[in-house]
């Protein structure tokens, strides 16, 4: 379970988060949304620990991980996964080295043991043989695959995606939201995706929450979302002149 | 005025800033020392690239180092010191002085740089924050590694720098200064000093450890894409030879 309680982040005096009370509910995808540079990024990075906030907590399992030592945060990183919206793949690594590093630092696991979980989790995200291919040679789709191969390897408890569709042509955006939505239900696994595309939310996400000015003014069903009057978020779904419902 | 002097402060908290950097940083990396034991591989890739990739062109440089410092000696000792001690006084010059501060120049332009441009490119591009969410902490990683080989290697370069440039000293004297084998080998036996010796290694390894913490200090920090990288590449070759320059002084008062 994750619990962010009053989170605070400014950068050079300019607040971003003023303040977000949010739970993450378990084995459900919870999406958050909101235009670009609300924000949405910087809390999924306080999330991992990657950025420290100037005030509240991130409890995960009942541990701040604002509060832990840089030791104990990596420990704690093991419970999750993450898919960066570049997919930061280890450019001088080959895909499958890109995709067993996790195991080959946090294991005793052989090197044929490692190589069959690796060709598993390409399974899973619906490649294979391009273990040995270097991600320069990689298509866009291609990479965010390899990127979310790489997130599971350790069969992480919680995922956090950063603007998973983002770059990518629409049929291939609607393949990765399948496989997202469809791995994540499949595994039981915490999802926390961001995104600022409807489409992609509404595809993934079990549960929608809409950052607006540096606070949640939305948390609910996706249903929920569609119906919400609140200015900011009607604001956020009539953005393009389409309905939500027509634009998917 | 004011704006000089608040210019000039502006200057010495960024150079203090890069300092505390380069220290906590180099302080991550001692603490990462077992995690290296664990991974070998690390390290041996890193040596190679530092140590014997950098090793044609610290030679390059040794020879004509060797070379115009015995030119140039014997242009000073004309008429008034004799040829017999041109060994023995290029001799003294290479192990102190002119090989560890040339090698470790080299390494600050070609290792240095290149340790700033390659963690600047991953940081940007988020490959040390996907490092973070592997669990894995990038000073253990990538820095220590890097620290590890340069303060290790340089000496190794040092090592073959100065016998090239003996070399070349020699080469110049005998061809071009009519300097005999034996008078030049028996003048630099005579006067060797092993403290010499030890104190030009002494360098080697404060300016290797040196250039590459300031090579992963620069490269951990950089923002702004290829820019950014561009100027962390720069900064990183500017500051590891003003370290190496300043850090020589400060060895010479300490080591004789």
């Amino acid at each position: 379970m994750i619990e962010i309680k009053r989170i605070k982040k400014s950068f050079g005096g300019k607040p971003v988060l003023k303040g977000i009370s949010l739970d993450i509910p378990e084995k459900k995808a919870t999406v958050l949304i909101g235009r670009s540079g609300c924000g949405k990024t910087v809390l999924l990075r306080i999330l991992i620990g990657l950025l420290r906030p100037d005030e509240g907590q991130v409890l995960v399992d009942g541990e701040d991980m604002a509060g832990l030592s840089r030791k104990a945060l990596f420990r704690a990183r093991r419970k999750f996964g993450m898919l960066f919206q570049s997919a930061a793949l280890f450019d001088s690594m080959t895909v499958g080295e890109n995709i067993s590093l996790a195991l080959r630092e946090h294991t005793d696991l052989s090197k044929t043991e490692i190589a069959e979980k690796v060709r598993e989790k390409l399974d899973l995200v619906g490649l294979e043989g391009v273990e040995d291919r270097m991600p320069s040679e990689l298509s866009g789709g291609m990479k965010k695959r390899v990127g979310l191969a790489r997130a599971l390897i350790m069969d992480p408890r919680y995922v956090l995606y950063d603007e998973p569709t983002t770059g990518l042509d629409p049929e291939t955006a609607d393949a990765i939201n399948e496989l997202i939505g469809g791995t994540g239900r499949r595994l039981g696994i915490t999802s926390v995706v961001v995104t600022h595309d409807l489409v992609s939310a509404r595809r993934i996400g079990d549960r929608f929450a809409m950052i607006s000015e540096g606070h949640i003014v939305f948390d609910g069903t996706p249903e929920g979302f569609q119906a919400c009057q609140k200015p900011a978020v009607r604001r956020f779904i009539n953005g393009s002149g389409l309905d939500l419902e027509e634009r998917i | 005025m004011m704006e000089t002097l608040a210019g000039f402060g502006r200057s010495v908290l960024v150079i203090l800033e890069e300092a505390g950097s380069a220290a906590i940083l180099l302080y991550r990396s001692m603490r990462g020392g077992a995690y290296l034991l664990r991974r070998p591989a690390l390290y041996a890739d890193q040596a190679f690239q530092i140590g014997v990739q950098s090793l044609p062109l610290v030679l390059v440089v040794s020879v004509f180092t060797g070379a115009v410092s015995s030119w140039q000696a014997a242009y000073q000792f004309r008429g008034i010191i004799s040829m017999d001690f041109l060994g023995a006084a290029v001799s003294a010059a290479l192990f102190i002085e002119l090989s560890p501060v040339l090698t470790g120049l080299v390494v600050a332009g070609r290792v240095g740089a290149s340790i700033a441009a390659e963690l600047g490119t991953m940081r940007v591009t988020e490959q040390i924050d996907a490092l973070e969410t592997l669990a894995i902490d990038p000073v253990h990683y990538l820095a220590a590694p890097r620290i590890t080989a340069g303060w290790t290697m340089l000496p190794v370069l040092l090592v073959f720098s100065s016998l090239l440039a003996h070399l070349g000293a020699f080469a110049v004297a005998n061809t071009m200064l009519g300097v005999s084998a034996d008078t030049f080998f028996s003048s630099v036996q005579k006067y060797f000093s092993m403290r010499n010796v030890v104190s030009g290694l002494i360098k080697a390894l404060v300016f290797g450890g040196g250039t590459a913490l300031i090579g992963c200090s620069i490269g951990f920090r950089t923002m702004g894409g290829a820019v950014g990288v561009g100027e962390a590449t720069i900064r990183a070759f500017v500051y590891s030879s003003a370290f190496i320059l300043i850090a020589d002084y400060i060895l010479s008062i300490f080591l004789f």
